[in-house]
């Protein structure tokens, strides 16, 4: 009833490898991206911006590197708050350097400059895995903050040690700084998060997301149909240090305006972006979307069930965040390690019977 | 016997083309233990070279060297007339050499499709910017060889099985994916290891019907790796025997079944 796909066949493989092969997903993704781009943008306000469209847009990229990372190509990191600040901090020091080159050019330079740091400590996945390698992922996210917090040159020998994102425009649109209008600072994050998602899905079902994916279920037996494991990891940390060094940069200069390392970008930064994709799905780029929005939306409806609704303390709402969070992963490595993107699957398979399953 | 060096015919009328793979004095060991000792032995073109012997002669640790995951401590691999440096198996792979494994090594998480499809991998060369944008050069690059692939799924008989993730498959038809996933490389050499291990009898006449096809259709030079002598025997045009690391024999099927050595190797010797 929901979900009509009785009479639709592929003629060509073309058409077979479609993201979307079902004509009702294709026009709902396109619904969507209509509704994101020329609706939204003129309804928005300083609030939903702030607290849910910016924060969402930008966990969803960096949960999309991450998942390109740990989802597809297996090599677990737990560097991305690192990883996240390496983006930042190369797109401040552009800001500053280059006042007049356009907001587009530093973010995607932020990002390049974050896949070469992404390769180089993606080096030691060569000799190791699973665990001990992130552990060694673990060291990158400790080095990076602790880099970027002793060395002033990073940050423009402020005394307080902080970054402050100048105002930059990009095609005379202001995007940072505090002048900024939410509608230009939420279109700004939603064209980068478009554009990241499609590229992932291109690489993912293409040959280079094959490599990846054979590498992670089976190393010996990649290597013997002719993967390089060198390139194939290794381009698997550089694009997704890139995605996750774009979101770094937009959460400093777009989102927060004002950064301080060791808070914005320490291991529970790592840690949330891990958990996003565990919840939203390992191995699937609707699951990244997925988990970012689960876990950016679960303390604004918390705070509104419990704060505003309930009356109860700021704090018990804080503390029963993390309770949730918290059970939530556990449900969900043992019930269904492929997330959310998974459940959504099934429900799709289901629905397709819906109302006369036999 | 006469001499082979530009080829010959079979009984039943197949060509065999001239040496493709020569080992010449492959030593093996780990460590004190020899698992190769001195053995030299050549595969034509377009035959069908079995591999035979007891279990811990040796077998796998041959095609393990032949894919390139062992170097031999001495000797010296020929193939297509070159001595071969040492390589990584990745670029064994790229010379046109597939192979199977005894235990199945295939990407779990994957369809059937995709499996097939990274056996593609050796053609695909789209840079990463391309793959990147999709329209265009990835995606014809995409069509040519899921056509390929779609070829070898239709011969192997998966067409049903296609998008199925591996993981769900039973036992005789992952055995067959993976057969699959490496003819999709349209290898020159194809390296089997105990294609049949823990089939019945029906699966096992599958599968040989489909080796000699392969053999037959595609001109895909074989080596395998087989514990049913029956199989052995009727599949095989040539059959090297090893024992403890050492060959014991090497020729026909008959000529094999009537050597001593390989009767005493499978039987045993009487001490006395």
């Amino acid at each position: 009833m929901f979900y009509r796909e009785a009479g639709e066949f592929s003629t060509t493989y073309k058409d077979d490898s479609q993201t979307f092969p079902i004509k009702f997903d294709r026009w709902r993704y396109y619904f969507v991206l209509f509704v994101a781009v020329f609706v939204i943008p003129f309804m928005v306000n300083d609030y939903w911006v702030n607290s849910i469209f910016l924060p969402f847009l930008i966990y969803a990229i960096a949960a999309i590197g991450l998942n390109i990372l740990v989802g597809y190509c297996g090599q677990v990191s737990l560097g991305t708050g690192g990883f996240m600040a390496v983006g930042a901090y190369a797109c401040y020091k552009l800001m500053t350097s280059f006042p007049d080159v356009s907001m587009f050019v530093h973010v995607i330079i932020a990002g390049a400059i974050t896949a070469v740091v992404g390769v180089l400590f993606g080096l030691p996945s060569l000799r190791i895995k699973g665990f001990y390698l992130a552990v060694a992922t673990l060291a990158a996210q400790f080095f990076l903050v602790w880099l970027f917090n002793r060395v002033p040159w990073f940050y423009n020998y402020s005394a307080s040690g902080q970054i402050n994102a100048p105002e930059r425009d990009t095609f005379g649109v202001l995007i940072t700084g505090p002048n900024t209008e939410a509608w230009a600072a939420y279109l700004f994050c939603v064209v980068f998060t478009i554009v990241s998602a499609v590229i992932a899905r291109n690489l993912t079902r293409g040959s280079v997301g094959r490599k990846w994916m054979a590498i992670r279920d089976m190393d010996i037996a990649a290597e013997i149909i002719g993967v390089n494991p060198l390139t194939a990891k290794l381009s698997a940390f550089a694009i997704s240090s890139f995605f996750v060094g774009v979101s770094g940069a937009l959460f400093f200069s777009v989102y927060l305006g004002a950064v301080e390392v060791g808070e914005v970008f320490g291991i529970n930064k790592s840690f949330l972006v891990l958990f996003m994709i565990i919840i939203g799905g390992l191995g699937s780029i609707f699951g990244s979307f997925a988990g970012a929005a689960f876990l950016v939306l679960l303390p604004v409806a918390l705070k509104v069930v419990g704060v505003d609704w309930l009356g109860w303390p700021t704090d018990i709402v804080a503390h029963l965040q993390l309770v949730i969070v918290g059970a939530l992963i556990i449900v969900f490595l043992i019930a269904e390690p492929h997330g959310i993107a998974q459940l959504w699957r099934v429900a799709k398979e289901k629905l397709r019977l819906w109302p006369f399953p036999h | 016997m006469l001499d082979q060096s530009e080829g010959y015919t079979t009984a039943d009328g197949r060509k065999i083309g001239p040496v493709v793979m020569e080992m010449k004095n492959i030593t093996l060991r780990f460590g004190g233990v020899e698992a190769i000792k001195d053995i030299s032995f050549d595969i034509r073109e377009g035959e069908i070279r079995a591999i035979i012997g007891p279990n811990g002669a040796g077998k796998s640790s041959m095609l393990n060297v032949i894919s390139g995951f062992y170097v031999p401590q001495e000797g010296q691999v020929f193939y297509q007339g070159q001595p071969r440096p040492p390589m990584k198996p990745y670029q064994v792979a790229r010379q046109g050499i597939a192979r199977t494994f005894q235990n199945i090594a295939l990407f779990e998480g994957m369809t059937v499709l995709d499996n097939v499809m990274t056996g593609r991998l050796t053609h695909m060369k789209t840079g990463l910017f391309w793959q990147s944008m999709w329209k265009g050069r990835a995606e014809t690059e995409e069509t040519v060889n899921r056509e390929v692939a779609e070829k070898i799924i239709d011969f192997l008989e998966i067409q049903a099985i296609r998008k199925t993730p591996v993981a769900r498959l039973p036992y005789g038809l992952k055995k067959r994916v993976e057969l699959a996933r490496a003819l999709a490389a349209e290898p020159s050499l194809l390296l089997l290891d105990e294609p049949m291990a823990g089939m019945n009898v029906e699966e096992k006449e599958d599968m040989s019907r489909f080796i000699l096809d392969v053999n037959d259709e595609f001109g895909t030079t074989i080596a395998l790796i087989e514990h049913d002598m029956g199989v052995v025997m009727d599949l095989s045009d040539r059959v090297v025997v090893m024992d403890y690391g050492k060959k014991i024999g090497d020729g026909t099927p008959d000529e094999v079944r009537g050597n001593q050595d390989v009767i005493d190797a499978y039987l045993g010797v009487a001490h006395d």
